[in-house]
């Protein structure tokens, strides 16, 4: 059945509120800066509060496997209301990026394994796959897996591993001789080394994972190239849907201030010089959405290759979150600058979650392909 | 004359069908069957019953249309020639006119039998429209004309001109203008072409000198001009809006893509190469989001919660379709140095039949594109007033009599 393209319906609404009331109590700015500063870098209470009464965590797993089973529509609800708070959560690895790597890629066996324990909550999972040479796509995996049946080992490193130091399972996407497949390394396996880095972007923390002849389990069947691809797509039209909230929330924040900062004996937003700057905006986040439902929207109607929208999604919503969140320090002047101030935290997600998944060029670069330019 | 309230859309074609019964559209020519169809109630539907209309929503007009379609090979849409007619003089000639004025016109430029065209805008008075200088001096039974408008599209076709004038130069200057609609016959009314950076005319001066209007084709009361553009104005987003393609990949782009992909790029070094087709998918990203940008309003109007992303196309589109047109010129590298059509001085426009032609034309008519129905930055003040909340420029003409507002 076709879906009503961005219809939202009151369930939706719904949701919306919910969410939106949920980071307001668990996620205030002064929460952020508290997760901020921990090694863990999320509320372990919050997260089970979102897995356990809210079914966060499966959202998208099939009620089969313990989760809500509902669609991408849901999703982009959730991630522009936690993008809006810069909640501080495993989210984005677990629910995901790692969930749907598995759906994608791994047997329905280790689906059953793996999902069930990540929806009830009892499992943070994340997927490896980004190697030294910074590629986020498919083609720049290039570990090798040596082993048979179910029992391997990995040798390498994988870079900027989302919550890559706290989670309880790794996928590790490595080369067989059958292609690109899907490993489960448990994170306290032997010869797993993983070293949390310093990031940009404090609300959402990354690492460094070194495999020496480390065990791991092969949980897919045969190359998974593509359906990795599909992976990777639907998480980024996530994320988009997450830089969207930010964007969203940077706008607001410059509104309200020009409205209520005086200078020259009256409000800066009557300025054309800021009121142009803040339509300017206006125009770019309400493009995003555009970009961002689209991709979530096709996911969720399950008809179209969803590829083209996706890197549209992620190109645009990238550069449109960091461009607002840039303006936002501007319009806010000396005070924007300053390290009390929350515009630098999402000038900083901004930046990183550009960065994440492939910046706008290889999202451009590989819709070239897809639109024969 | 009085209806039932409950005409719904069977009644509507059933009506329809009445209609073609009498006067068939493979027999007879356009204006016959569109006074017909006037005559009806059938020409626009939300216009009053005696007036082309039935008094029901404006959507059943599609209505109309479809079975229309459906029942004759030949159908007769408003000519595009009448837009201005239609769309934005009789929504305002049914308001604001006289009882007489209704009945002798509505029937004619609905048929199509007379043009119409727009007189607001001046070289003084452009955002600012409210600020324009043409007088009109009250003579016994008649109003006297003086001065200049620009921009008039279809004038020197045009038997009817709505014309805003200014009746009382010492109050501010909204509360000084009314509202005339000018038989363009009149002595004393000069039309110009006004050649543009194609080489072509769309649009023309008009020239006013001692024009006398009849007191009775006051639109409105004296004073009350304002008032009354607002609702041709309002009516002019409707005629002019929408535009863009609906179907992905369509439209301009594709014209961009073809241009892209016919063309070895042999000049430039693979670097270069690869920085144009960033260049190219960047268009191809906006345009694409200003199609889903605009079936995203129309969900949003379906839900009765229109958003801002209808204000916002109309200056994303503008933006972007320069910056389309901008580009296809640079895949052309020094193909496009030449422009075939050539600057030869004429009326109408036009001349597009290759996308290499359409895109050396475009190239310079997107140019108008964020100037004309509002400029970029008077959309900018309206996004961020209206849409965003923010607070108004201060006012150096508020509450100022017109004559003692400076103006170049």
């Amino acid at each position: 059945m076709a879906i009503d393209f961005f219809s939202f319906t009151d369930e939706h609404d719904e949701l919306r509120a919910t969410i939106r009331q949920f980071v307001a109590d668990k996620s205030s700015e002064q929460a952020v800066r508290e997760q901020m500063a921990t090694e863990t870098g999320w509320d372990r209470a919050v997260w089970a509060q979102m897995a356990e009464e809210m079914g966060l965590a499966g959202l998208i797993i099939p009620e089969e496997f313990g989760g809500a089973g509902v669609g991408y529509v849901e999703l982009l609800v959730v991630m522009e209301e936690m993008g809006r708070a810069l909640l501080c959560s495993p989210f984005l690895g677990t629910a995901v990026l790692a969930t749907n790597a598995v759906l994608g890629c791994a047997t329905e066996a280790a689906q059953k394994d793996l999902l069930v324990d990540i929806a009830a909550g009892r499992t943070i999972a994340t997927l490896a796959h980004v190697e030294a040479g910074g590629r986020w796509d498919v083609g720049g995996i290039q570990m090798r897996a040596t082993g048979q049946g179910a029992d391997w080992q990995l040798d390498g490193s994988k870079r900027c591993v989302i919550d890559g130091h706290t989670a309880d399972v790794i996928l590790v996407a490595a080369r067989t001789d059958a292609g690109v497949e899907l490993f489960r390394v448990e994170a306290d396996a032997a010869g797993l080394e993983r070293t949390s880095i310093p990031t940009l972007d404090l609300t959402r923390k990354l690492a460094t994972l070194e495999f020496t002849q480390t065990p791991a389990v092969k949980i897919s069947d045969g190359d998974q190239s593509d359906s990795l691809e599909i992976a990777l797509a639907r998480t980024v039209a996530a994320l988009a849907a997450e830089q969207v909230g930010g964007a969203q929330k940077c706008l607001d924040m410059s509104v309200e201030y020009a409205k209520s900062r005086l200078q020259f004996g009256r409000p800066i937003g009557s300025f054309q010089a800021i009121k142009h700057k803040c339509a300017d905006m206006l125009v770019e986040v309400e493009f995003a959405k555009s970009a961002a439902y689209q991709a979530c929207f096709e996911i969720a109607d399950g008809t179209a290759d969803i590829r083209p929208s996706c890197a549209i999604a992620k190109s645009y919503c990238s550069e449109t979150y960091f461009h607002v969140a840039a303006e936002n320090i501007q319009i806010h002047g000396g005070m924007g600058f300053t390290w009390e101030h929350p515009a630098h935290l999402y000038f900083k997600r901004a930046k990183a979650s550009e960065l994440l998944f492939g910046d706008p060029v290889c999202h451009r670069e590989a819709l070239a392909g897809h639109i024969g330019a | 004359m009085s209806e039932t309230p409950q005409i719904g859309e069977d009644e509507i074609r059933q009506r329809t069908r009445k209609l073609l019964e009498e006067v068939h559209p493979e027999k007879v020519d356009s204006i016959t069957f569109r006074r017909a169809q006037y005559e009806h109630g059938l020409a626009l539907v939300h216009f009053p019953v005696g007036y082309g209309g039935l008094g029901v929503s404006p959507k059943f007009n599609q209505v109309v249309a479809d079975e229309i379609a459906k029942n004759s090979k030949v159908t007769y849409p408003d000519p595009p020639i009448s837009v201005i007619g239609i769309g934005m003089g009789a929504p305002t000639l049914v308001t604001y006119g006289s009882e007489e004025l209704k009945k002798e016109l509505l029937p004619r430029v609905f048929s199509g039998e007379d043009i119409w065209c727009q007189m607001f805008s001046e070289p003084g008075a452009g955002s600012d429209v409210a600020g324009l200088s043409t007088t009109a001096v009250r003579d016994g039974d008649e109003w006297v004309v003086n001065g200049q408008k620009v921009w008039t599209t279809l004038a020197h076709v045009s038997k009817w001109g709505m014309l805003v004038a200014r009746t009382n130069p010492d109050v501010p200057k909204h509360d000084g203008l009314s509202y005339f609609l000018l038989d363009m016959e009149t002595p004393g009314v000069e039309v110009r072409p006004l050649y543009q950076i194609t080489g072509e005319a769309e649009f023309n001066e008009v020239f006013f000198n001692d024009v006398r209007i009849p007191h009775d084709r006051m639109f409105g009361e004296e004073g009350q001009g304002w008032r009354v553009a607002i609702t041709t104005l309002m009516n002019e987003r409707v005629a002019i809006g929408g535009g863009g393609s609906t179907r992905k990949g369509g439209g301009p782009i594709q014209t961009l893509l073809k241009l892209w992909q016919d063309r070895a790029q042999d000049q430039r070094s693979a670097a270069g190469e690869a920085i144009a087709r960033d260049r190219v998918v960047q268009r191809y990203i906006e345009t694409e989001l200003l199609r889903v940008t605009a079936i995203r309003a129309r969900a949003a109007m379906k839900s009765g919660n229109p958003g801002p992303e209808g204000s916002v196309a109309k200056l994303a589109g503008a933006e972007i379709y320069k910056r389309l047109w901008e580009t296809c010129i640079d895949v052309l590298g020094n193909d496009g140095l030449s422009f075939e059509a050539g600057y030869t001085l004429r009326q109408g426009f036009g001349g597009t039949d290759t996308p290499e032609a359409l895109a050396k034309y475009q190239f310079l008519r997107s140019r108008a594109n964020s100037i004309e129905g509002g400029t970029s930055e008077i959309m900018r003040n309206i996004l961020g007033e209206r849409v965003l909340g923010l607070p108004g420029e201060p006012r150096v003409d508020k509450n100022v009599p017109w004559k003692d507002v400076p103006r170049s």
